[in-house]
C-alpha cells in the first residue's frame, strides 16, 4: 500500500514508496522506502537473497513491481517500460554484465551510445576517458566481446554506463570475481563518475569497496530495509557492521 | 582531439593472447563438398552444371523466404507458423499484377519487377496486419503461437481462395525471360539467373543492414539478450514489428520468385514451402541470417540432386540433411550464442 | 462401479453430461435410427475420430506437446490392416496381423521421433514432426507397389464385417442386420473401450505427472520425474491410440489412401477439434467431433443453402460458400485459442462452477 508517511525531506533523484514485488508466487520485496539522493553514492548492502537485485531490477522496470510507487524526481515511473526508464537518463549493469558476446567491443560501445549512430560518431573525449581507466578496452577494441576475460567484460560493462552522460547508474556487485589491481581501476572510475555529477547506486558485497565508495547506505534483509543512514556512521561502528551484515565484514570478499 | 582506435587488429602481441574470432568456413565448405560430390555421382558436367545452377536457385529463393521467420524467431522468440501466407499472397498478388500489367500493354521484365515490388508492398501491409492481432496478444506463449499462427494461416489461405478463387493460376514468365542460355554445354534457364541475382541481392542487403547498420546492430543484440537491449534504451517492441514486417516483405517477394519458378500459383504455396522453410532454418540455427543462407543452399541443392538421381528419396533426403547436422551441432550450423 | 469406469472424472457439468449421453445414445442406435449411408459414415467417421481426438489430447492437452504427425500413426494403422487384408486374403487374422505389425511400426516411429526430439525445444519438435510427416505423406503414394500409390487401396473385411453378411433373415427393430452394420458395432465397442482406456490413464498417476509437465517441466524434473522418459510414453500412447483408430477406419471404409488418413487438412481438423472440444479434458474429444464431423457435412449444405439465397450479392455469396466453410473454422479456431482456452467442456464447466457459487 501506498505509504503515507514517505515524504522526503529533500528533493531525492529516486523515491520507492511501498514497493512490493512478486515473482512469480514468490513475495520478494516486502513494502521497500528507499531514496537515492542526487550526486551521491549510495550502497545497497545486505546478505545473498536478501532481495538487493530485485530491487534494482523494479526501479530498472525489468521485473515491475506489483504494488507502491516509484519516483524519477516528479515523475511516476513504476508502470514505465524498461526502455523509457532508460531514456530518462538511468543506466543499468547488471550482476552477469549483460554484455553482447557476438558482437565486439566496439558495437557493444555503440549500441550504448544512443546519440551514436556509427562508431565514428562516438565522443572523442569520452572514449578517451573510458581508455584512460580501462586500457584493455582500447587493445581489445575490435574482438568479440564473448573473448574477454570477466574482468575485462565487467569492465565493458562500466564503460558502456559511461560512454554517454547519465543521471543514474545502477551497478549489481561489479567487483565479483575481480582482481583487486582491478577493483582498483573501478573504484577510481566510479569516483571519475561520481566527479561529473554522475549518481550511483552500488550493489556490493565488498565492504570494503563499499565503504571507500559510499557517501550512504542501506541494508537489506529479506526484501526489507532494515537499515538506513550515512555510510560514515556504519563504517565506524563495527558491532553494527557485524549485527547487520552477518559477519565480521573486513575479510569478505576483500 | 583524435582517439586512438585501432582500425585493424595487427597488433602481434594482441594476438598471440586473443586470436581473433575465426570465421567458421566449415558450413561453405559442406555446400562446395555436397556440389563435388554430386558432381562424381552424376558424371555428365551438363546435366550437373544445369542442377547445381537449379538447386542454387532454389536455394536462393528459399533463402529468401526463410530469412524473416528466422529473425523473427532470433529476436523474438516467435514462431511463425503462418509464414506461409505471405508467400502465397506475393504469388497471387504477382498473377494480379502481371494481368493488369499485361492489359496496359506494359512490358515483360518491367512489369516483372513492379509485381515484385507490389507483392512486397502488400505482404508487409498484411503482415503489420497479422502482427498486431494474431500475433502480439500471444508473446511469450509458445503453445499458443503454434495453435493461433497455424489458425491465422488457415484464415488467410482461405482469404486468398476467396479472393482469387480455389484454382491453380498461371503465371507465365515474360517473354524476355523465358528460354534458356547454352553454357558449356548445358541449359542455363535465364530466369533462374535472374532469380539467383536477387535472392543474392537480398542476403547481401541483408547482411550489409546487419553488419554495418545500427539497426543491424540492435537486431543482432536483441537476438542475443532481449532485455539488456531494452535496459539500453531501445523500444524493441517497435523493431520487432519492423522486423516482422520487413520478414513479411521477403516472404512476399520469395512467393513472387517461387511463383514464376513453377509458372503457377496455388494457394497451397504456403503450407507446401512450410515444411523445407522449417527445415532450413533448423539447419541453419535459428536466428542466425547466414545459417539461413547456407542451410538454403543445402536443401535446394540436396533436393535437386536427389531429384535428379533417386526422386524417391527426395523429401527424405532433406530430413537426412537435418538430422545429419543436428546430430553433429544440435544448435544449427551457426547457433546464436547465449540462448 | 461407475466411479472406476470412468476413473472418477466425470463430465461434472449437467449440460456436458446430457450432451455426451445423448452423443453416446445416438451413435449406438444409428444403424436404426439413420437409414442413408451417408447418416450412416457420419455416425462412423465421429466414433473414429472421437478416437484420434482423444489420442491427441493425451498428447497436447495433457503432456503440452505439440506434434503434426499424429495423422502419421492413423495412417499406418490404416496401411497396415489394408495391406495385410490383402497380402493374406480377407480374414480376422490378417485383421490382427496387420494391426499388430502397424502397432509396432508404430511404436518404433513414435519412440524415435520421442527420443531424438524430446531433448530439444518445443519448437524444433513440432517443425521436425512436421517433416517427418511430410516424408511420410510423399513416401506412401511413391512406394505404390506396397501402398497403391494415389490410388490407394482397396480390400475386403472378413465375412462377418462384409455388407452381404446377414445373420438374421427378418429384420431386427425394423433394420435388416448387415456385416456393415455389425462392423460399425464393432468399432462403436473398441471406440468405448480405448476412451475409457484414455480417462483411466489421464488419471493415474503417470496422467498427473503428465500434467505436472505440462505446467513446469523444469519443476517436474527438480521433482526427480525423468521428463523425457514420460513425455516418450506419452508420444508412443498418443501414437498407439491413433493406429488403432486407422485400423478402424481401414475396415470400415475398406479402402486407403494418402488422403483418408495421411492429409495434412486431417491433421488441422484434429488440431481444430481439441482445440474448440476443449483441450485437457478427453470429452472435448467427443463434443467436438461429434459437432466438427457433423458440420462438416451438413452445414455445407447448409452454407449452399445460404448461398443461394444471397446469390445476388457477390461477396456475401463467396463468403458463405460451402467450399469456404474452413475460413470460418478458422476463424472459430483462433478466437477458441483467444478466448475459450478450456474449449466448449472447459465453458460448459465452468458455468457450471458459476452456477454453484450462485446458489450457496
Amino acid at each position: 500500500m501506498y505509504n503515507p508517511v514517505c515524504k522526503p525531506v529533500y528533493k531525492p533523484l529516486i523515491r520507492l514508496c511501498g514497493v512490493h514485488t512478486h515473482i512469480g508466487a514468490y513475495h520478494i520485496l516486502h513494502g521497500i522506502d528507499f531514496e537515492i539522493p542526487e550526486g551521491e553514492v549510495t550502497v545497497l548492502l545486505g546478505r545473498n537473497g536478501a532481495g538487493k537485485t530485485t530491487t534494482l531490477r523494479s526501479m530498472m522496470g525489468l521485473c515491475p513491481a506489483s504494488e507502491g510507487k516509484i519516483f524519477f524526481r516528479d515523475t511516476a515511473m513504476e508502470a514505465m517500460p524498461t526502455a523509457e526508464i532508460a531514456r530518462l537518463g538511468i543506466a543499468y549493469v547488471p550482476e552477469s554484465m549483460g554484455i553482447f558476446s557476438d558482437l565486439t567491443v566496439q558495437e557493444n560501445m555503440l549500441l550504448a551510445a544512443r546519440q551514436a549512430r556509427r562508431a565514428q560518431d562516438l565522443d572523442p573525449e569520452r572514449l578517451n576517458w573510458i581508455f584512460s581507466l580501462f586500457p584493455a578496452l582500447r587493445k581489445f577494441w575490435l574482438f568479440p566481446a564473448g573473448k574477454l576475460s570477466g574482468g575485462q567484460k565487467q569492465m565493458l560493462a562500466i564503460a558502456r554506463a559511461m560512454i554517454e552522460p547519465r543521471v543514474l547508474i545502477l551497478i549489481d556487485e561489479p567487483s565479483k570475481g575481480l582482481a583487486p589491481s582491478m577493483v582498483n581501476n573501478l573504484i577510481e572510475a566510479l569516483l571519475a563518475l561520481k566527479a561529473q555529477r554522475t549518481s550511483l547506486l552500488l550493489v556490493e558485497q565488498n565492504f570494503r569497496m563499499a565503504s571507500a565508495l559510499g557517501d550512504r547506505v542501506a541494508v537489506m534483509d529479506d526484501g526489507r530495509i532494515v537499515f538506513r543512514g550515512a555510510m560514515a556512521d556504519l563504517a565506524a561502528d563495527e558491532s553494527l557492521q557485524q549485527r547487520l551484515l552477518g559477519l565480521s565484514l573486513g575479510g569478505h570478499g576483500s | 582531439m583524435t582517439v586512438e582506435v585501432p582500425i585493424r587488429s595487427h597488433d602481434a602481441s594482441t594476438e598471440a593472447i586473443l586470436p581473433k574470432a575465426q570465421f567458421d568456413l566449415i558450413p561453405f565448405i559442406l555446400v562446395l563438398g555436397l556440389m563435388g560430390f554430386a558432381w562424381l555421382a552424376i558424371g555428365s558436367a551438363s546435366s550437373w552444371l544445369t542442377l547445381t545452377v537449379a538447386g542454387l536457385t532454389m536455394g536462393l529463393i528459399i533463402f529468401v523466404i526463410a530469412s524473416g521467420l528466422t529473425l523473427v524467431f532470433g529476436l523474438m522468440d516467435v514462431l511463425n507458423f503462418g509464414h506461409g501466407v505471405f508467400i502465397a499472397l506475393g504469388a497471387f498478388v504477382a498473377t494480379s499484377v502481371m494481368t493488369y500489367a499485361g492489359q496496359a500493354g506494359m512490358g515483360g521484365v518491367v512489369s516483372l519487377f513492379i509485381a515484385m515490388l507490389i507483392a512486397m508492398a502488400a505482404a508487409a501491409a498484411v503482415g503489420w496486419v497479422f502482427e498486431r492481432l494474431i500475433i502480439r496478444p500471444v508473446y511469450g506463449l509458445h503453445l499458443k503461437q503454434i495453435l493461433i499462427t497455424m489458425g491465422g494461416m488457415i484464415i488467410g489461405e482461405e482469404l486468398i481462395k476467396l479472393t482469387w478463387g480455389p484454382l491453380q493460376i498461371a503465371l507465365p514468365l515474360p517473354e524476355a525471360l523465358r528460354g534458356s542460355w547454352l553454357i558449356a554445354e548445358a541449359a542455363i534457364e535465364k530466369y533462374r539467373l535472374l532469380a539467383s541475382i536477387i535472392g543474392l541481392l537480398v542476403f547481401g542487403a541483408l547482411t550489409l543492414t546487419l553488419t554495418r547498420t545500427k539497426l543491424g546492430l540492435l537486431i543482432r543484440a536483441g537476438v542475443q539478450d532481449r532485455s539488456m537491449v531494452e535496459a539500453l534504451g531501445y523500444r524493441i517492441n517497435r523493431l520487432f514489428v519492423a522486423v516482422f514486417v520487413a520478414g513479411s516483405a521477403l516472404a512476399g517477394l520469395g512467393g513472387v520468385l517461387w511463383g514464376f519458378y513453377q509458372q503457377s500459383v496455388t494457394a497451397q504455396i504456403g503450407t507446401q514451402v512450410n515444411v523445407l522453410i522449417f527445415i532450413v532454418i533448423i539447419i541453419g540455427g535459428l536466428g542466425s541470417t547466414l545459417g539461413c543462407f547456407i542451410g538454403a543452399l543445402l536443401v535446394g541443392l540436396m533436393a535437386n540432386y536427389a531429384g535428379f538421381l533417386e526422386p524417391k528419396i527426395a523429401l527424405f533426403s532433406n530430413i537426412a540433411v537435418m538430422v545429419a547436422i543436428l546430430l553433429w551441432r544440435p544448435q544449427g550450423l551457426y547457433p546464436v550464442s547465449d540462448r | 462401479m461407475m466411479r472406476r469406469l470412468f476413473s472418477e472424472d466425470f463430465p461434472e457439468s449437467r449440460w456436458l453430461s446430457a450432451a455426451l449421453l445423448l452423443i453416446a445414445v445416438l451413435l449406438a442406435l444409428a444403424p436404426f435410427l439413420f437409414a442413408g449411408a451417408k447418416a450412416m459414415s457420419v455416425a462412423a467417421k465421429i466414433l473414429i475420430f472421437i478416437l484420434l481426438v482423444a489420442s491427441y489430447d493425451l498428447l497436447l492437452g495433457y503432456t503440452g506437446i505439440v506434434s503434426f504427425a499424429h495423422t502419421m500413426f492413423f495412417g499406418i494403422g490404416a496401411y497396415g490392416v489394408a495391406i495385410a487384408s490383402i497380402r493374406f486374403g480377407e480374414s480376422w487374422s490378417a485383421l490382427a496381423v496387420g494391426l499388430a505389425l502397424a502397432l509396432a511400426l508404430s511404436s518404433l516411429l513414435s519412440l524415435s521421433i520421442g527420443l531424438f526430439s524430446l531433448r530439444v525445444r518445443a519448437i524444433f519438435f513440432a517443425m521436425i514432426t512436421l517433416a517427418v510427416a511430410s516424408a511420410f505423406q510423399t513416401l506412401a503414394s511413391q512406394l505404390s507397389d506396397i501402398t497403391g500409390g494415389e490410388d490407394g487401396l482397396t480390400f475386403k473385411n472378413p465375412q462377418w464385417l462384409s455388407p452381404s453378411f446377414e445373420p438374421f433373415e427378418t429384420a431386427v427393430l425394423g433394420l435388416l442386420i448387415d456385416g456393415k452394420a455389425l462392423c460399425y458395432w464393432l468399432i462403436y465397442i473398441v471406440v468405448a473401450f480405448m476412451f475409457f482406456a484414455l480417462l483411466r490413464i489421464v488419471n493415474s498417476p503417470f496422467g498427473r505427472v503428465l500434467q505436472a509437465i505440462r505446467e513446469n517441466d523444469f519443476r517436474a524434473e527438480a521433482l526427480g520425474y525423468r521428463t523425457v522418459v514420460y513425455r516418450t510414453l506419452s508420444n508412443l500412447l498418443s501414437a498407439l491410440f491413433a493406429t488403432v483408430a486407422g485400423a478402424l477406419l481401414a475396415v470400415w471404409l475398406r479402402y486407403v489412401g494418402p488422403d483418408t488418413t495421411l492429409s495434412f487438412e486431417i491433421m488441422l481438423d484434429v488440431l481444430l477439434i481439441v482445440v474448440i472440444g476443449g483441450m485437457g479434458t478427453l470429452y472435448g474429444a467427443v463434443i467436438g467431433s461429434a459437432l466438427f464431423v457433423v458440420a462438416q457435412h451438413y452445414l455445407q449444405d447448409l452454407l449452399a443453402l445460404a448461398a443461394r439465397a444471397l446469390a445476388g450479392k457477390p461477396l456475401l455469396a463467396d463468403l458463405v460458400n460451402p467450399d469456404r466453410w474452413l475460413l470460418w473454422l478458422g476463424l472459430l479456431f483462433v478466437l477458441s485459442v483467444y478466448y475459450f482456452p478450456s474449449g466448449i467442456v472447459g465453458r460448459l464447466r465452468d458455468a457450471r462452477t458459476k452456477a454453484n457459487k450462485r446458489v450457496t
